[in-house]
């Protein structure tokens, strides 16, 4: 009898190993292939894909950085998504404060507001998005000015901050709302006013919620590409650089630029991979302290 | 009577900005949705025409838009059943037993979910690339070489599954990592009465397991219906466009081609509006059904 539960449990362990290498595997291997096809030289991408890189072909770097724009959509994209972080944070933290601790009027339908835009997803609204900056650059041009809202980074991050408020506020107010009052009390008997209070006592106490909306913020700005693609619409103006490997996706088809495209998409993956992997146990706990971003 | 003025100034500060954004980037924006799907407008000329409920009566008439529909729907369907039973299998597996590299399946797992749709696009077309494709390479040393390529992304029958294999790729460690947190939080001590009990470990997942992460799992399936909706979106767009011929057309990107390509915004927001209200009845009737008694413990 116990011989026989014995081999079923053995049978069991093999059966889970393989279950979870699988997986594994199924996961590393692309993600590795790529890293890989990036050193390759054009001529190698004809016959197998497993061939091992003949060298180490720096040039698809190069080409990618410069001739495909690669380098000027790479700083697109970190002055976006470091724009719209910042603006993000300086919005929501003092909305998330004060919605979640001080009692007012119109608290309650702000709330209520903000909830219901957890279930917006910008998907939806891009195109009325678009059509407001297009009249609004109409507009604009009709004043004698030039068209602003199109085609501009700095707009885009505005967007993106704009369209992650519900959901960083969602998030910030949980956190805010487990404080103990005594903490403002305090603070108020020393003579400190809101203002003082929110910067100084209760902003350094929430950092590791400030964390975790940076990080799920950053990746979301990062890798974004709908809006991206939407707004920046002007062919031979600035992308960022999900939008720019998309580009090079589909002239690669015609133009059979492989080695380029992959070292394209080692640039836009590796700066995630690199935080991922740094942070990666503030991130899985961070999902599950925050909830959920569908 | 200074502080309560200051008060209501420094709550106004606060809480302004953050609404007026909101109003101008989503709120005003979802009510265009609404009011344009009313309009039959061309876009960029001026001239919008009032025309009620009829962009709604040609969508239902629409055969492109009825197979972006069983599309989508054929897409969710797969996708949730086959991410929500590997991610909770997989997360019962790392949570309950004793794995060596526990930890670095966790964090191997949880690696799509990090990288842009476009890298995953790109990824998956390089796997299913007719010639040259992993995949095919792969299934060379079983069908013998020289046999006719599959064309995982050409073949107007196949194209929807390969598109499925790759949200489902992306998806299964995000679900895991959810459902490995709220197992976390069970007794340890209901499955040692369990054990002592003699039941099985397949008995205590179902008895133990799933019951008591219950809330957790309605959350996540209105969570399904939603992303997959909006990722699909995503996928197609950077994968396929919709081709070969339509095979690929999901909601949302025919939306966006009707918007764009099309220039008929009127048109393109009635689907938006189809859409918006399909996924909130679909989430409302799944709660529904998925109503239990809720198990404390």
């Amino acid at each position: 009898m116990k011989k026989k539960r014995d081999s079923s449990e053995i049978l069991f362990k093999v059966f889970v190993y393989v279950a979870l290498i699988t997986l594994a595997i199924t996961i590393v291997v692309p993600v590795a292939w790529v890293f890989m096809a990036s050193i390759k030289q054009n001529s190698e991408f004809y016959g197998s894909p497993w061939t091992l890189p003949q060298g180490f072909y720096f040039q698809n770097f190069v080409d990618a950085w410069g001739k495909a724009r690669m380098g000027e959509y790479m700083l697109n994209s970190v002055i976006t998504t470091a724009l719209a972080l910042g603006l993000l944070l300086v919005v929501a933290l003092p909305a998330a404060y004060v919605l979640s601790r001080f009692k007012f009027k119109s608290r309650k339908f702000i709330n209520i507001l903000f909830m219901g835009g957890l279930f917006i997803n910008v998907n939806y609204i891009v195109v009325p998005i678009f059509l407001m900056f297009v009249d609004g650059d109409k507009l604009l041009k009709s004043l004698g000015l030039s068209g602003i809202f199109l085609n501009n980074i700095f707009v885009l991050a505005v967007v993106y901050a704009a369209t992650a408020l519900p959901f960083t506020i969602y998030l910030l107010s949980g956190y805010f709302a487990t404080l103990p009052k005594a903490y403002e009390e305090a603070a108020y008997i020393d003579g400190a006013g809101y203002g003082k209070t929110m910067i100084k006592v209760i902003f350094p106490m929430a950092k590791p919620s400030i964390i975790t909306v940076i990080l799920f913020n950053f990746l979301s700005f990062w890798n974004e590409y709908i809006i991206a693609m939407t707004l920046l619409a002007d062919p031979k103006g600035g992308k960022t650089l999900p939008v720019g490997l998309m580009n090079l996706m589909k002239a690669q088809n015609a133009a059979a630029q492989y080695g380029q495209m992959y070292a394209g998409l080692v640039l836009v993956m590796l700066p995630t991979l690199i935080l991922y992997i740094c942070v990666q146990k503030k991130l899985t706990q961070g999902m599950t302290l925050g909830g959920l971003k569908g | 009577m200074d502080r309560q003025k200051g008060r209501k100034a420094f709550i106004a500060l606060c809480v302004s900005p953050a609404v007026i954004l909101f109003t101008i980037f989503m709120v005003i924006p979802t009510f265009n949705v609404f009011k344009m799907s009313l309009y039959k407008w061309g876009g960029y000329s001026a001239n919008k025409t009032f025309v009620g409920l009829k962009n709604f009566e040609t969508l239902f008439k629409d055969m492109k838009f009825m197979q972006a529909f069983q599309n989508t729907i054929l897409l969710i369907v797969l996708v949730s059943i086959i991410t929500f039973a590997l991610a909770l299998i997989f997360a019962g597996i790392l949570s309950r037993e004793k794995i060596k590299g526990q930890n670095f399946f966790r964090v191997v797992f949880y690696i799509p979910n990090i990288l842009s749709v476009v890298i995953i696009s790109a990824i998956f077309s390089a796997i299913y690339d007719a010639n040259n494709g992993m995949l095919n390479s792969l299934l060379s040393l079983f069908r013998g070489a020289g046999k006719e390529p599959i064309y995982w992304l050409g073949d107007q029958k196949i194209v929807i599954f390969s598109l499925a294999a790759a949200m489902i790729w992306q998806a299964i460690g995000y679900y895991m990592v959810m459902y490995m947190a709220s197992m976390a939080s069970i007794p340890e001590s209901l499955y040692e009465c369990a054990n002592l009990e003699g039941a099985s470990r397949i008995k205590q997942f179902f008895s133990i397991t799933i019951p008591l992460i219950w809330t957790n799992i309605r959350t996540t399936l209105t969570f399904f219906i939603i992303s997959s909706i909006n990722l699909s979106f995503l996928f197609v767009k950077a994968m396929t466009s919709g081709g070969p011929d339509g095979s690929t057309e999901v909601f949302l990107s025919y939306m966006y081609k009707q918007a764009y390509t099309n220039s008929s915004y009127g048109y393109g927001m009635a689907i938006g509006v189809v859409v918006f209200l399909f996924s909130f009845a679909l989430s409302a009737i799944v709660n529904a059904v998925t109503k239990r008694e809720l198990l404390e413990f």
